[in-house]
């Protein structure tokens, strides 16, 4: 486990979070990204499918190539997605930069350890699957760091940032998959 | 009866998908759907991905309607298991989704393995709400083919392609 606020994080990783497309996992994640974009339009959260994130955004990065698409993921949805990250590696998407908030547990059922407090290493895992670009953080001194790796380095990229245990935001997002589809698409359809 | 040739049918659904507008074809590798991947590997409009599971092919195809995008997605039977919580996309967020099965379990099968979840698939796709469109002759292809794309991608449903064992041929052993 890392030192890093979670609820201070995203707003430093992507300062101008509206230059992005945004598609995040279910849970504390997208507890964490509707807060950031207060539930912008250039976002898709979850609240199931546990560990569709990772896929969705690499299909939406595969679509809108010109786009810089973010998917933010938590320990437990990475996890259960897992298999997305070889299928990444092989497609290799410049334009994909995958977050993953590891606060080593599973806060939304209360609390339960996940893999990464034990013995799994999430950046082993993502070299492993051929990702190129990676980087792990766990204080926030290294946050700015982490924020040039996201617009610099070659994608697509694996940010590890380890957090404490704190809770998420507690904002109230739209949990109608079927009207933020239909508000992502036309936002994304107006502007191209 | 012989199996109609796996080029030639491969051939027309593909050209359909294209026309249609389909740009990516994720995909687990099955012998039905080899054909459909080489010549989505070869077009150059299309592109393949490969697939660690299923489940990924169902959350790409919802990606990239987001952006207004058309994608598929190819698997055998077996990895229809492997789809029903992502196909909550499908019921709950109305996302189109065109599935393209391959069946193994059903007509002429050979190997105990593959009935349980061949004879599963059905039962499975209609429970998470997505339309079945099954072909069994040759003759039946081109508008199945037709009326799934037009499910899918007009009419806004997810839907399965479902080429069963008495069009596609079983497997010997």
């Amino acid at each position: 486990m890392g030192t890093i606020n979670r609820r201070e994080l995203l707003s430093q990783l992507l300062p101008n979070p509206e230059d992005f497309l945004i598609v995040s996992g279910l849970a504390g994640a997208s507890k964490d990204t509707s807060e950031l974009t207060d539930d912008g339009s250039n976002l898709f959260t979850m609240a199931g499918t546990m560990g569709a994130s990772v896929p969705m955004a690499l299909g939406v990065a595969l679509s809108a190539p010109s786009e810089h698409v973010i998917a933010v993921a938590g320990d437990g949805e990475l996890m259960m997605g897992i298999g997305s990250l070889p299928t990444v590696a092989s497609m290799m998407p410049e334009n994909l930069t995958i977050i993953c908030v590891d606060n080593g547990m599973h806060a939304e059922t209360g609390g339960q350890l996940g893999h990464t407090s034990r013995r799994t290493n999430l950046a082993v895992m993502a070299e492993g699957a051929g990702i190129p670009s990676i980087k792990t953080i766990e204080n926030p001194d290294q946050i700015a760091d982490a924020a040039k790796f996201i617009m610099n380095d070659p994608g697509p990229r694996f940010l590890w940032a380890r957090v404490s245990d704190g809770p998420p935001s507690a904002y109230k997002r739209d949990f109608d998959l079927a009207l933020r589809r239909q508000i992502f698409r036309d936002a994304y359809l107006a502007k191209t | 009866m012989k199996a109609p040739d796996r080029e030639v049918w491969s051939r027309l659904v593909f050209d359909k998908l294209v026309e249609a507008g389909v740009s990516l074809f994720s995909h687990v590798p099955d012998f039905g759907n080899t054909d459909i991947i080489k010549m989505a590997d070869e077009h150059n409009e299309t592109r393949s991905i490969l697939l660690s599971s299923e489940e990924e092919g169902v959350a790409i195809c919802a990606g990239a309607d987001l952006v207004g995008a058309r994608s598929v997605v190819c698997m055998q039977s077996s990895g229809v298991g492997n789809c029903p919580n992502f196909l909550s996309l499908v019921k709950g967020g109305r996302f189109p989704m065109l599935l393209i099965v391959t069946m193994r379990g059903d007509y002429g099968e050979e190997n105990h393995w593959q009935y349980p979840m061949g004879q599963a698939v059905t039962p499975i796709l209609e429970a998470m709400g997505v339309l079945v469109i099954q072909v069994d002759r040759e003759d039946e292809l081109e508008h199945a083919t037709e009326a799934a794309i037009s499910a899918a991608f007009t009419g806004g449903q997810g839907v399965a392609l479902v080429l069963s064992q008495k069009f596609l041929g079983a497997k010997a052993f």
